[in-house]
């Protein structure tokens, strides 16, 4: 059977001349589901978009070959390539919201690219997304295309955008980490509905991740891309069960490594953070209801939940950011302001916290010292001399080279940035760290590294954490207790141990279901189990 | 610092040559003049020649001599009232975005009354009321100019004081001083200083309006603006005259603008890998 897709000795450069795919070949046969997996940087969404022809930001295809069925993409003219975008090749995003225009109802934006490549008339176009909405079991499929991207829920945009993608009848879809920024328990319906769109309409797919959890239930073959080139390639059976290269089986190893429950090894202290019947509201809306819970010192408070559920905004009302309208947050015995701003410095001093995206915590223009350094200046009125050894002496702590000092935030790594944030946290000598989803925008290897260093640091300077994430294989490691909320209501609390343990509570059990596993049979299994429970 | 160089356009270069021009011209304009601004030389709209290379204006006196002296009032307003403008708008305008509330409610709205007052009317009745003297013209184009300086500080701040860096140093219970002074004013500059181009070049412009109106600089002082007003009628008998002190306008105009795209392109540029 020939090739939908043939890409041959690809390279793609960035515009400062850098390489950022070097060498890739990639076959796709009709029906195949082909994964590329990689970290952040790993040329993965480059490749994607060059599979269309097509450079992000200056980038440009500098070598290879391009085929899509017969037609040569890259010996074509601009017009030939503009009239395979879309019609044969597609492309799902991973941000629905950013790829609708929000002005324009859903329906048009899905027919629009069927009647501009004039491959069906409006009749048939419409036709046709009524069946796409259907099968991808959007509500009320007759009138969604009536309603704004603004109007629906995100895990209903991003199948809108897979009914967009698929207006043409594409051969290929380029898939493009479409259920990343989606809910665990949204992300296993995309992910069902995707495979049986695929499989329906057999349609050949790239399907772009950096999750092997998720491309396990999807893909048949799989490609493992690291700096722009190929570590390793094969069936999907083949790279999940007995990966070649090293650096596979580390990031196999590190997804099947969640499954311990944390042992506490460090001792725990008296009642540190005393939350008792908060409420808490945007404007009108209450975002938290009658949170009460309780963190000891030298102890990890873990708070689950999706989006929407109000963690953060706990993380907000405890440090006071955003002023509680009742109840009381008590800090070591002492009742603290509802705001950070009527609150003492010493009281600042000791509840730190720490940011999920580190490219936004730290000034762009200040040092790593000088970042580290205020803390201690500020509180501590440390001298120039004895605080150069005292951030030294933290860059150590966080696994930093020392000449990291003078460098600007610019010219760190993501992983780097946030070990930053958190010696910049560490540098006030706090005794409560509220991380909020701190390792959620890091590649999974790099959030590892960043776990195993608090849990270091909490061993040895005997700290309390209260950890923000909706990543339940972080919180089985690190937390000694749990907080599962919904919708600004606590689920459940209790030890971590007994909360991932059966008897679950129900919304806890879908939360825990619904982590992709790494066994090529998981998404069957949910989608039963699911199917029972409903 | 070579790459550095590379990276210059050679538009930015041209802006920066042109820009470096005129303030050599600003710096050592009298001295390098071959004759006073107000010596008669000869008849009333000489050609350009040899000797007088710009010709004469419309009392006899050296075009050439007149852009270089008149480089000094045209160009030292503009760039006093320029900077004082933004010694005002920017603090205000900061701590309108840091405290919110009703602090910014009443500085907006006063900025809000004043811009909504044409400037150059504004500026008539207040030229008119207190006499048209140097100071007077450079306080009243700077307050005016302020409140646009103010919109633009105010709304750059807004954006970097929700970022969680500002955020952190606020929780960290840092001072007003310390977060405009190294959290705010740092990032906020590429905005700003591109910003301080075009309403650089947007005052000398006012001022040339001003003093073609009689309302600005006053003889016998030489200013551009003044001398393409004074020698406008030549302009209907096929003379040259005003045509060099507007060009001296239109070259240093497009020669801060050169400089300001390219501040803004290389701003745009620091702007995106922040995020």
């Amino acid at each position: 059977m020939s090739n939908i897709l043939t890409i041959r000795g690809l390279k793609v450069a960035a515009p400062n001349g850098a390489i950022l795919v070097d060498g890739i070949d990639l076959d796709l046969a009709p029906g195949e589901v082909l994964g590329l997996i990689g970290e952040s940087g790993a040329g993965k969404s480059t490749i994607g978009l060059a599979a269309m022809g097509y450079g992000r930001g200056g980038c440009r295809i500098v070598g290879g070959s391009i085929t899509i069925g017969e037609t040569s993409l890259m010996d074509g003219s601009r017009a030939t390539r503009e009239k395979m975008r879309g019609a044969r090749i597609a492309y799902v995003a991973q941000s629905a919201a950013a790829a609708f225009n929000p002005a324009i109802r859903i329906g048009e934006q899905i027919v629009e690219g069927a009647l501009y490549h004039a491959k069906m008339t409006r009749p048939e176009a419409e036709a046709w997304k009524l069946e796409l909405l259907k099968t991808l079991q959007l509500p009320n499929p007759e009138t969604f295309g009536d309603r704004y991207p603004h109007q629906v829920s995100g895990g209903q945009l991003q199948r809108a955008m897979v009914a967009m993608a698929m207006s043409c009848r594409p051969h290929v879809l380029v898939l493009d980490e479409p259920t990343t920024a989606l809910d665990v328990t949204t992300q296993i319906e995309v992910l069902a509905l995707l495979r049986s769109l695929i499989q329906r309409y057999k349609t050949s797919a790239l399907y772009i991740t950096h999750d092997l959890a998720v491309v396990a239930q999807i893909a048949n073959r799989i490609m493992v891309l690291r700096h722009g080139k190929l570590v390793e390639e094969g069936t999907a059976e083949q790279v999940l069960e007995a990966p070649r290269e090293d650096y596979t089986r580390m990031l196999v190893a590190e997804r099947q490594g969640n499954l311990s429950n944390a042992v506490t090894d460090h001792p725990i202290g008296e009642v540190l953070l005393d939350v008792k019947a908060i409420d808490a509201y945007y404007g009108k809306t209450a975002v938290l209801e009658n949170i009460s819970c309780q963190l000891r010192r030298g102890e990890t408070l873990a708070v689950v939940g999706e989006s929407g559920s109000g963690k953060s905004t706990l993380a907000r009302c405890i440090a006071g950011l955003l002023p509680t309208s009742s109840g009381m947050i008590s800090f070591d015995k002492n009742r603290l302001e509802r705001s950070y701003k009527k609150r003492s410095k010493e009281e600042l001093r000791r509840i730190q916290l720490v940011y999920q995206l580190p490219d936004v915590a730290l000034n762009p223009r200040q040092t790593v010292g000088e970042i580290i350094g205020r803390p201690m200046k500020f509180y501590f009125g440390m001298h120039d001399v004895p605080r150069e050894k005292e951030v030294a002496r933290m860059l150590d702590l966080i696994g930093l080279p020392q000449e990291f000092a003078t460098r600007l935030p610019g010219a760190l790594s993501g992983g780097q940035k946030q070990r930053v944030c958190i010696a910049r946290a560490l540098a006030a000598k706090p005794d409560l760290i509220i991380c909020d989803e701190v390792t959620s925008a890091l590649d999974p290897l790099v959030a590892e590294e960043i776990l195993k260093l608090l849990k270091s640091l909490q061993s040895e300077l005997g700290l309390s954490y209260l950890f923000i994430t909706h990543d339940l294989g972080v919180v089985r490691r690190l937390a000694d207790r749990t907080l599962v909320m919904q919708r600004g209501k606590i689920v459940e609390q209790g030890a971590t141990a007994e909360i991932f343990q059966p008897p679950f509570h129900p919304y806890t059990e879908e939360l825990v279901i619904s982590v992709p596993e790494l066994r090529r049979d998981w998404l069957d299994d949910v989608l039963a189990k699911r199917k029972v429970a409903v | 610092m070579t790459a550095k160089l590379k990276a210059i356009p050679i538009s930015a270069w041209l802006g920066l040559a042109i820009v470096t021009l005129n303030l050599l011209v600003f710096i050592l304009g009298p001295i390098l003049a071959p004759y006073g601004q107000n010596e008669i030389v000869g008849a009333p709209f000489d050609p350009p020649s040899a000797q007088f290379w710009f010709g004469l204006d419309q009392n006899g006196r050296d075009m050439f001599s007149r852009l270089l002296a008149g480089a000094q009032m045209s160009i030292g307003v503009s760039l006093a009232a320029s900077l004082i403008s933004f010694s005002i708008g920017i603090p205000l305008g900061f701590i309108a975005a840091l405290f919110g509330g009703w602090v910014d409610t009443v500085l907006s709205r006063i900025v809000d009354t004043v811009m909504c007052i044409p400037v150059l009317i504004s500026a008539l009745v207040v030229l008119q009321a207190l006499g048209s003297s140097v100071p007077v013209l450079i306080f009243t184009i700077a307050l005016l100019d302020s409140t646009r300086v103010f919109r633009l500080a105010r709304v750059v701040a807004q954006g970097i004081s929700v970022l969680e860096y500002a955020e952190t140093a606020r929780l960290r219970g840092e001072s007003l001083f310390w977060l405009i002074t190294r959290e705010i004013l740092p990032n906020a500059l590429p905005p700003l200083i591109a910003e301080f181009g075009m309403r650089f070049c947007f005052t000398f412009l006012f001022v040339a309006g001003l003093s073609f109106l009689g309302l600005g600089i006053q003889p016998p002082f030489a200013d551009w603006g003044g001398m393409v007003k004074d020698n406008q009628q030549a302009i209907l008998y096929g003379l040259y005259a005003p045509l060099f002190p507007a060009a001296a306008i239109a070259l240093l105009t497009i020669g801060v603008n050169l400089v300001v795209d390219w501040l803004l392109n290389s701003g745009a540029a620091v702007q995106g890998a922040d995020r």
